[in-house]
């Protein structure tokens, strides 16, 4: 079975982000006012050939631990996504 | 004579640079390609700057699975010397021979400069000619050079001497102003600045001279700690 899973890798917290501090200092100039902590991060999209959602989800985060984040600075997270468009 | 391997990425731009570093100080250097497994007959190994892999994910994020860095690990547990430049630097941390990790400099922008660094140990083979606290202007060309860590790394490094080289003024964001640290036997350092690019007055500075020096000279001395 295929699942469409989506991996979110995330700076953790207390890590400094400069790429959402810059972005929250635009968005008043453009009259996106009321917006705080925007946190910058990466999204990874695949499919995943596995016996069960649990599985999927499993090796997905395994594979985000070992390659997609840098887990002295990232958190990943893995969830299933709705039909994959590809 | 020390033989140096200066190992090529998919990707490396420093190669050319570290390779004249090491022969005008006398050693015998050639490159090593990525794919190799075995660095047997090297006596210290050069991990260069440039954009392994394209940089691609993270920098160093999939030079650390090329299959020479298990020779490099191998070749780090036995007591050689390694030294990672840059991109090498951020190739060592992703492969946990360092600890840390290097992020976007605090601004968001790519920075190549003179800086000044200051050597705060002398306990390891790239600065085990300096003096303490000296002075040394040597360039810094990189986007992701901001050193960041736990409070307990940190700890650490402090604890035991592992800062080798500092920003006097810092110019990324470097948690402690870390330009360099090494690991915990003094065999392996990382550093941001490039000191193979400032061998020679004629080209702005030569004080990245004592450093190679002292690292192409600790084989040679069984440099221990």
């Amino acid at each position: 079975m295929n699942y469409f899973v989506i991996v979110d890798v995330t700076l953790r917290a207390g890590i400094a982000d400069p790429e959402g501090a810059t972005i929250e200092r635009a968005l008043p100039a453009l009259g996106f006012t009321g917006v705080t902590d925007v946190k910058a991060g990466k999204s990874f999209r695949m499919n995943i050939d596995a016996d069960s959602e649990t599985d999927a989800l499993e090796k997905a985060t395994a594979l985000a631990e070992r390659l997609l984040s840098n887990p002295v600075i990232e958190d990943a997270s893995a969830r299933l996504g709705a039909v994959h468009a590809s | 004579m020390t033989r140096v391997g200066v190992v090529v990425f998919p990707g490396s731009n420093c190669e050319y640079d570290a390779l004249a570093a090491m022969t005008s100080l006398g050693a015998d250097a050639e490159l090593v390609w990525h794919s190799v497994t075995d660095l047997d007959g090297f006596d210290a190994i050069i991990l260069p700057g440039g954009f392994a892999h394209g940089d691609y994910l993270r920098p160093g994020a999939l030079a650390r699975f090329s299959p020479v860095m298990e020779a490099v690990t191998r070749f780090a547990s036995d007591g050689g010397s390694v030294l990672g430049i840059c991109n090498g630097f951020q190739v060592l941390t992703e492969a946990g021979l360092l600890p840390g990790a290097l992020q976007k400099n605090r601004g968001l922008t790519f920075l190549c400069q003179p800086t000044t660094l200051v050597v705060s140990s002398t306990a390891s083979v790239l600065t085990s000619h300096a003096t303490l606290g000296q002075e040394l202007v040597i360039p810094i060309n990189h986007f992701s050079g901001s050193y960041t860590c736990d409070d307990a790394t940190y700890d650490e490094l402090i604890a035991n001497d592992r800062i080798v080289l500092t920003y006097k003024e810092n110019p990324n964001g470097s948690r402690g102003d870390i330009a360099g640290i090494t690991n915990a036997r003094g065999n392996v350092v990382g550093l941001m600045p490039h000191p193979e690019r400032a061998m020679s007055t004629l080209l702005g500075s030569d004080d990245g001279r004592i450093l190679l020096e002292s690292f192409v000279t600790a084989p040679i001395a069984s440099f221990v700690l």
